[in-house]
């Protein structure tokens, strides 16, 4: 399918690759429009491969997601480092149409040069980001963006794409968010690298941060390992270090414990830390777990991990929105109507009708 | 690849004046068209407006103006879009402007302006009639 850049988007990728703002706005309309051809050009803008941090930052609608990442990409601007923001809002499932409004908490960086903000509509997609997020987080960092900021939509428990679009994935909470028992549950508690608890100067701050410390150690034993910070020493389980329990059975049995990506890695201790983000408090704080954390992922091999495992599920993404859209294309309208007379009058049935469209859907894929 | 290309518009309320109620209004009848709303709140400079516009690729900018400094913000916005390279954007708007003076910003490549009491349905029927003659850009 790799075929060459079609010829109209020849003065694009010049534009792109001259490092030019309207190119790379332009190249993320062609992607986010999935326009005809915008596979190849992704192909050949992103032959340089992944090198930029990138930052997601997700939790429920209200928790402050956009006004904290402005201050972050403001800390970073500050040391003169070039910023890259995603900023998702949902679509309408009704009308199909959205309001896209993280701009309005980053006006303090509206006319900086050195950052670049992208709002995406998330067009159908239910991960709590946009279809094509990562791809246009991609392009960023193919543009020569060190540091991209993604935020999701508000999210739920479940809407968990982000982890598949960033190294480090900060889950921002208020103290109306809960208690400890949602802090155990599945889900977005699962994701987190980073803990933030937002407008923290709220009555229910400490609780909750004194409640996620709690579950994070009932999770992982004592700091996700016993090489790891200040808990270290902290017995997990009656005295019994779970997690290097778990390792040396493990490697007894010569079992090579597989990295899954929803667990903490081992060696890290997920911070939990307090922001008020309308006043920038706590951001130093929260710009510097980051860079532990992304120090933590080169030295343990875990960003190798990660990049390995998003890499795999953008294939596996690639694949089937290929082939969904060309099943929707297969039964649209007539075609689907024409085979009902002989299912109905029982001389065919609807699998050897299914099977016709998907050889067709497939010789269609394979013939470009 | 998509059946239906979206309609990106960027509505910006640049000028002094706090009065967003029109912006507002404009920014959720244009969602409820089915067009992906850029919102960028209050006191948006020329730049501001500008910057947004570029980065976020849209094909319309709608600016609301109240303040009477439409004669200068609107041709300035313009400038601006245009000596960007983005002068395929359609730049339009409303408020309390004078007939002559959207007579006058026509012709410095201002598209239609929208006075008092215009229903949001022609703003509407306004921008897609438009984009449905543009071809797709690449």
């Amino acid at each position: 399918m790799t075929a060459d850049v079609e010829a109209r988007y020849l003065p694009l990728l010049e534009r792109f690759r001259a490092g030019k703002r309207t190119g790379l706005a332009r190249a993320i309309t062609v992607v986010e429009n999935e326009q005809r051809g915008f596979e190849a050009f992704l192909h050949e803008v992103l032959s340089v491969g992944p090198r930029a941090a990138r930052v997601g930052v997700t939790g429920p609608p209200g928790a402050g997601k956009s006004s904290l990442l402005a201050m972050l990409a403001g800390h970073y601007r500050e040391a003169d480092e070039d910023v890259g923001v995603v900023a998702v809002d949902p679509t309408s499932p009704y009308s199909g149409g959205a309001l896209l409004g993280d701009r309005i908490r980053m006006n303090d960086l509206a006319t900086d040069p050195g950052i670049f903000i992208r709002s995406m509509a998330t067009r159908g997609s239910l991960g709590g980001l946009a279809t094509t997020s990562k791809e246009v987080i991609d392009l960023m960092d193919a543009f020569g963006i060190p540091r991209i900021l993604v935020e999701t939509v508000g999210v739920g428990q479940t809407e968990l794409d982000v982890t598949g679009a960033a190294d480090t994935v900060v889950v921002v909470l208020v103290p109306e968010s809960g208690d400890g028992v949602q802090a155990m549950k599945a889900g977005l508690m699962e994701i987190a690298d980073i803990f933030v608890v937002n407008k923290s100067d709220r009555p229910g701050a400490d609780r909750l941060l004194k409640e996620l410390n709690q579950a994070i150690h009932l999770r992982t034993g004592p700091g996700g390992s016993s090489t790891a910070g200040p808990a270290a020493d902290v017995p997990a389980h009656h005295g019994v270090d779970m997690a290097a329990a778990m390792k040396r059975r493990n490697e007894e049995r010569g079992e090579v414990k597989k990295p899954r990506r929803w667990e903490a890695p081992e060696g890290w201790t997920i911070p939990v830390l307090k922001t008020v983000a309308q006043t920038g408090e706590g951001i130093p704080e929260l710009a510097d777990a980051i860079v532990r954390h992304r120090a933590h992922l080169v030295e343990s091999g875990e960003l190798a991990d990660r990049r390995r495992a998003r890499l795999e599920r953008r294939v596996r993404d690639v694949v089937q929105r290929r082939l969904r859209r060309g099943a929707e294309r297969a039964v649209a309208g007539e075609a689907l109507a024409t085979t009902m007379k002989a299912i109905v009058d029982g001389s065919d049935t609807p699998y050897s009708v299914a099977g016709t469209f998907i050889r067709d859907i497939l010789e269609r894929e394979t013939n470009g | 690849m998509n059946d239906e290309r979206k309609i990106r518009v960027l509505v910006a309320k640049p000028g002094l004046d706090g009065h967003d109620r029109g912006a507002k209004v404009i920014a959720s009848a244009f969602r409820d068209a089915g067009f992906e709303v850029i919102y960028t709140g209050l006191h948006q400079t020329p730049e501001m407006v500008v910057n947004a516009a570029v980065q976020e690729d849209v094909d319309v900018v709608a600016m609301s103006i109240l303040s009477g400094a439409h004669m200068t913000l609107f041709p300035r916005v313009r400038e601006m879009l245009d000596a960007e390279g983005a002068d395929h954007i359609l730049l339009t708007g409303g408020g309390i402007i004078p007939e002559d003076d959207m007579a006058a910003l026509r012709e410095k490549g201002v598209g239609r302006l929208f006075g008092p009491g215009s229903p949001t349905t022609e703003a509407i029927a306004y921008i897609r009639d438009w984009f449905e003659e543009q071809g797709e850009r690449v």
